[in-house]
């Protein structure tokens, strides 16, 4: 604004511009209540439809084929267990290594782009990341698997875990370093016993963080673990979850299998809730910048 | 950095530390690899696809898994325009909220607030997805989109039958969705603008609003378009949510309220009955698409948010 126009602007009637003013402040206040209104919509119809259908058969029994009343969603939360945890080992171990090269040894153009490219891949579509997967293991194997699956979500984890590592362990003072070395220590055992160490609280917030993602991730699983009505066989089989259940269920035109699938809904929002709130009282006091 | 401590972590003084160091720098390169190998397997599975439609797949209008003829034209206009009216009401949206959160609201109303926000990024798309199903279709069948019928039903957007299920209802739950992602870039956005600056604006009289005008909003600009262009990519690609409320038919019609078909909807909604290597690889051709469209502008959206947060010597 150029200042001529800046001084006509501002003298203005006062009133009318803190009238204007005020009417602004409302709005943006509005701006918030909107943004907010539809987690309070999806919360409570998920407690008010999820909770009477999270009964006891949920937990234990297998799926029902259609007409038969009851059946649960047992399969499919192993099935997410199972996947979930074969996840996170490829995506803690391998996005961790990023992330303490990157805080460690990142320095320069390749650091830069190592860095980026985790930004970039941490912004591909998941269910690319089930497309790619499709092509490199279930087309060759010819079947749908658990283990193709977990490697999709694994997948998705590594740039959650590499960049909150990386941001974590730049925390730890550089003297605690200087320390270690000054000791005699080898540098790899100052990384993993003294700086990992020192940042553990908050690499383990960003796991979880990575973990309550994937947990509810079902795009990547469709091309991939597919699902299962049954209990698991073998990591090559196609394997059940907890998201693609309630799509499936969701998409059905029975109220029952509705149902369930309101009540996986509840059951998987409480589980993504109660991480994201856990991580939030583990780094207390610390500061991340958040995905 | 002070250039000892870069010498001091350029020197391997032990003997394990040089082969730490390379498993570490090697586990970086092969995330180049990753990406580089998700770019060529993506190719390699839509070649045949490739090889018969050629670059006419982009405009052709037919999506016809029955008659194996593939274009994806009905796709990208689904995807862009439920993207679009994602981004009209996201956009505005979360501007406000991030100035709402980081320029007027106090403590105490500002951590809780931002908090609940953040929290809508945690929700599962699938869930968003059944409720969309089952209560947001129906709302907007029942009361918005009457009202728009009868009150804006000149327009060619507001014509035809209202089921609820369509672009429009997709463009609301992708509006949902976005909302914090954006709302919370543009806060890392406006607070690497100095105090000073907002400090300048008041002491010349001009009132908070005017204030957030002058001295955040216009030297933002180029952060926002950022923290925007990002939302749309994650827009462009969501998949459960949109494939639960978009009614999935691969026309284009001008109506908000008919059913559509986005890119990533109809990968998810036909991977189970992809039955010739044809439509197998025209799907994995549209998954190619879209992974270079959303790669593009990821990569110029962080560039351009790197630039304007860079400033405050925020590492990049």
């Amino acid at each position: 604004m150029k200042s001529g126009t800046l001084h006509r602007y501002l003298s203005q009637g006062y009133r009318r511009r803190k009238i204007f003013d005020f009417f602004m402040r409302c709005l943006l206040g509005l701006a918030v209540a909107v943004a907010v209104l539809p987690l309070g919509s999806v919360l409570s119809y998920v407690i008010k439809k999820g909770g009477p259908a999270l009964s006891y058969n949920f937990f234990t029994q297998l799926p029902k084929p259609v007409g038969e009343l009851g059946g649960g969603m047992a399969n499919a939360l192993v099935g997410t267990l199972i996947l979930v945890a074969m996840a996170s080992t490829i995506g803690i171990l391998w996005g961790g290594m990023i992330g303490i090269y990157l805080s460690e040894f990142g320095k320069g153009k390749l650091a830069h782009l190592i860095r980026f490219s985790a930004d970039l891949l941490g912004s591909v579509p998941s269910i690319v990341i089930g497309l790619f997967v499709y092509t490199i293991i279930v087309m060759p194997m010819k079947r749908f698997s658990a283990l193709a699956g977990a490697v999709a979500l694994g997948i998705l984890m590594i740039p959650t875990v590499a960049r909150s590592t990386e941001e974590l362990l730049r925390l730890v003072p550089q003297h605690i370093r200087e320390a270690g070395l000054a000791l005699g220590l080898p540098r790899w055992k100052v990384i993993l016993f003294l700086v990992i160490r020192g940042a553990m609280s908050g690499i383990i917030t960003g796991i979880l963080l990575a973990v309550a993602r994937v947990a509810g991730e079902t795009a990547p699983l469709l091309f991939t673990a597919l699902g299962n009505q049954y209990w698991q066989s073998g990591l090559d089989q196609p394997i059940a979850s907890l998201p693609v259940q309630i799509y499936t269920y969701a998409i059905s035109p029975f109220d029952e299998w509705h149902n369930l699938a309101w009540a996986g809904a509840l059951l998987l929002v409480a589980v993504v809730f109660t991480m994201n709130l856990l991580s939030r009282f583990l780094l207390r006091g610390q500061s991340l910048a958040r995905e | 950095m002070i250039s000892s401590e870069a010498k001091l972590q350029k020197t391997d003084l032990h003997k394990g530390d040089r082969r730490f160091r390379r498993i570490v720098t090697l586990s970086g390169l092969l995330l180049l690899v990753l990406l580089g190998s998700i770019a060529f397997f993506l190719v390699k599975g839509s070649l045949p696809s490739i090889r018969q439609f050629g670059f006419a797949f982009l405009w052709t209008s037919k999506w016809d898994p029955v008659r194996e003829i593939f274009g994806a034209m009905p796709l990208i206009y689904g995807t862009v325009v439920s993207s679009l009216l994602g981004m009209l009401i996201a956009v505005p949206l979360s501007i406000g909220v991030a100035l709402f959160l980081n320029e007027l609201a106090p403590r105490w109303i500002g951590r809780p607030a931002g908090f609940l926000v953040e929290m809508l990024a945690a929700i599962p798309s699938v869930v968003y997805g059944l409720w969309g199903i089952f209560v947001l279709a129906p709302l907007l069948r029942t009361t918005a989109q009457p009202w728009l019928k009868e009150h804006l039903g000149f327009l060619p957007f507001f014509q035809g039958p209202a089921y609820g299920v369509g672009m429009m209802t997709a463009g609301i739950i992708l509006a949902i969705m976005v909302t914090p992602t954006i709302s919370s870039l543009a806060r890392e956005v406006f607070r690497a603008i100095p105090r000073a600056q907002r400090e300048a604006a008041w002491a010349l009289g001009a009132t908070r609003w005017e204030a957030m005008v002058m001295a955040v909003l216009k030297s933002s600009k180029p952060g926002l378009f950022g923290a925007s262009l990002l939302g749309l990519g994650r827009a462009v690609g969501e998949t459960m949510a949109v494939t639960m409320v978009i009614g999935n038919r691969s026309e284009i019609v001008a109506s908000l309220f008919a059913p559509s078909q986005t890119m990533a909807s109809v990968l998810a909604n036909e991977y189970a009955e992809a039955s010739s290597d044809i439509h197998l690889a025209a799907l994995i051709e549209v998954g190619l698409v879209l992974f270079a469209v959303t790669f593009l502008m990821n990569g110029f959206a962080r560039l351009m948010i790197m630039s304007t947060t860079k400033a405050k010597g925020h590492h990049g």
